[in-house]
């Protein structure tokens, strides 16, 4: 049998060595330490050292048995919900307020699901995040970012 | 008996009307969310986190409670009905469950699932109720240094000892402790891992975290494999009701499977995985109708659902006695705790015995509540399933980004979430555990404390790690737990090569 090297071991190992050497860089920076036992830094380099182990596990572990195997994703609906995440996003950064922010994020979930019907989920998620808003920012007094038409209520 | 008065005091608590609504709100949502694939009662709690904020802390802990048993008591109506499980808690059940209402016994199925529910939960409740104040008496006497030693012996359990793979499930903890060391460090007042943004100061948000990883990460994942076939619903035929055979078959399996849950529930084993399919693998070497393993047999599905519900208890015995989260759901739980500035443990038994034991009686209100809600109501919870996908993942992930603005209302906040969702994401792809990753943040930075504070207590000595009899103990564990499953493997593999 003829076994072929597992890329996606070899990716993750190179982001754990990666994350190790951040953790190792900001680490050395940190100059108070405490007066008796450990410092500051000695978790940093327990857990960057650990991470360096995980990531020569992984080289070992992408010529051996790889990462379980896995179907090909579809790639369309990831990118449909991230990039309703995105404008979301902005939309709240920009001060365009929680409702219409998060009626795209459920008219772009629910297409990336399959559905068909922009506009009407798009509806829906105006009257859902309206509802959301009027529970949580009036009755409990939680602060959601407002917008246009939040300042109506 | 100072525990039955404690008991008494706590019920007097726990039936006042405020803290029966909340048990009551608590049981239908958990109920709900056990129901629902895609949801559970881990990231319901996350999502409730900053909603109660400014609520009682009694009643919200009450709440998450009643979220977390319900959670169990729901996860066996999806996986009896559909074949795919709700929560990986009822796994075990989905496999005699589902053949049982494909031949039309789905009723006396959900029946004896339930009705075990409640059996289960409320000896495993007696249980916790008797041993909590015990292993208080215990934890007591624990120093500093034998709080890190236990909380290693939970990171090795958690991560590396019942995962399919050590090597995924280390990484998993060490991606928690690494999102843990970022912030202010407590002790000198320096930043760590910070990069200059104000908003990592204070830390990564557990809330954050966990909606990131189970809400927006299940999400990307279910779309990503929609095309991978659809489930078929099985409507619940003839009698909900179960025959005299049907119980004389049951109540066993019912105690076996309390057996197996309660004490693997309290060990930092993590979660509810291993004593359901212990407790399937038990019923089927027992049962005396072995032609029917297979094709639907009660027993299948009694054991299973006791033993997830026993677990749910067994998981606060340590989470309370010593504030050590041993599932997903019981590290948010914790986060709730903390999030009031409550730290459980033997000083909150001492110190709020009206929160403590009044969470505790309301175990028992919620047992009877869930009973009530989920034999007679089970119709109404089976419409949820109706529910289309799209519209039901799309409101998930509103309420997801919703709890993150609530929590801290800032762009860099719902990055993160986007950026901890594609993490999800990539590790179920690749099937790397998500609890380890939140216990990791969550108990990460308690850890650490509880080292320096052991060895600036020992004025740097290390020795004072293995001086402590409990600690040399639990760390002797934690190495045994880490190697065997390494040393296991590789007899495995020796033998088959044998073969």
């Amino acid at each position: 049998m003829t076994r072929t090297v597992d890329r996606a071991a070899i990716v993750v190992a190179v982001l754990l060595l990666a994350l190790a050497g951040v953790i190792f860089w900001d680490m050395s920076r940190l100059e108070i330490s405490s007066t008796y036992g450990l410092g500051p830094k000695a978790m940093p380099i327990v857990v960057a050292t650990g991470l360096a182990l995980l990531a020569v596990g992984h080289l070992v572990l992408a010529w051996t048995t790889g990462l379980p195997p896995r179907e090909s994703p579809d790639a369309k609906p990831i990118l449909l919900i991230l990039g309703g995440l995105a404008a979301l996003i902005a939309l709240i950064g920009l001060g365009g307020g929680f409702i219409p922010a998060t009626a795209i994020l459920f008219a772009t979930t629910a297409a990336a699901f399959g559905r068909r019907a922009f506009h009407i989920d798009l509806a829906i998620g105006l009257v859902l995040g309206t509802a959301a808003y009027l529970l949580f920012d009036k009755l409990l007094t939680l602060t959601l970012p407002a917008g246009p038409l939040e300042r109506l209520f | 008996m100072d525990t039955l008065a404690s008991l008494a005091h706590g019920m007097a608590v726990a039936v006042q009307p405020m803290n029966l609504l909340f048990a009551l709100i608590g049981v239908l949502l958990g109920t709900a969310v056990g129901v629902l694939p895609g949801i559970g009662p881990a990231l319901t709690v996350a999502l409730l986190l900053p909603v109660t904020y400014k609520l009682d802390p009694g009643g919200s802990l009450i709440m998450f409670a009643g979220i977390y048993y319900g959670g169990m008591y729901g996860g066996s109506t999806t996986a009896i009905l559909i074949n795919t499980p709700g929560e990986s808690a009822s796994m075990a059940t989905a496999l005699e469950g589902n053949k049982m209402a494909k031949a039309g016994r789905g009723g006396p199925a959900l029946a004896t699932a339930a009705i075990g529910s409640f059996v289960a939960g409320t000896i495993a409740t007696l249980g916790l109720t008797f041993l909590a104040p015990w292993l208080v008496e215990v934890a007591v006497r624990f120093g500093p240094e034998d709080y890190f030693a236990l909380m290693c012996v939970a990171f090795i359990t958690v991560s590396a000892t019942f995962g399919d793979s050590p090597l995924r499930g280390l990484t998993s903890l060490f991606i928690g402790l690494l999102l843990g060391l970022i912030g202010i460090d407590k002790l000198t007042g320096q930043a760590r891992l910070s990069f200059g943004v104000p908003e990592l100061l204070d830390g990564i948000e557990v809330t954050t975290l966990a909606v990131g990883l189970f809400a927006v990460g299940e999400a990307l994942y279910v779309a990503s494999r929609r095309h991978h076939g659809e489930e078929t619903l099985e409507p619940v035929r003839g009698s909900l009701w179960m025959t005299k055979d049907d119980w004389k078959r049951s109540w066993l399996p019912w105690l076996r499977g309390t057996l197996f849950g309660f004490p693997i529930g309290a060990l930092p084993a993590g979660g509810a995985e291993i004593p359901t399919f212990l407790s399937y693998s038990t019923e089927r070497r027992l049962t005396k109708h072995p032609k029917e393993f297979g094709n639907g047999a009660i027993e299948g599905v009694a054991g299973p659902e006791a033993a997830n519900n026993a677990s749910a208890a067994g998981t606060l015995v340590p989470l309370l006695t010593l504030g050590l989260p041993t599932s997903a759901t019981a590290a948010m739980m914790l986060a709730g705790f903390q999030q009031y500035g409550l730290n459980p443990g033997p000083l909150l038994f001492a110190d709020r015995p009206d929160l403590v034991w009044g969470l505790i009686a309301s175990l028992y209100i919620a047992n009877v509540m869930l009973l009530v809600l989920n034999l007679p109501l089970v119709g109404l919870w089976v419409r949820l399933l109706a529910i289309p996908q799209p519209w039901l993942y799309a409101g998930i992930l509103v309420f997801a980004a919703m709890g993150t603005i609530a929590a801290k209302p800032s762009v860099v906040e719902l990055s993160m979430l986007a950026v901890f969702g594609l993490m999800g994401y990539a590790m179920r792809r690749y099937d790397y555990p998500i609890a380890p990753v939140v216990v990791g943040l969550i108990l990460g930075p308690v850890a650490e404390n509880q080292l320096r504070r052991a060895l600036s207590i020992s004025l740097g000595d290390p020795l004072v790690l293995v001086e402590s009899p409990i600690s040399a103990t639990l760390l002797a564990i934690a190495l045994i737990a880490l190697v065997a499953p390494f040393v296991m493997r590789g007899l495995g593999r020796f033998r088959a090569q044998e073969d």
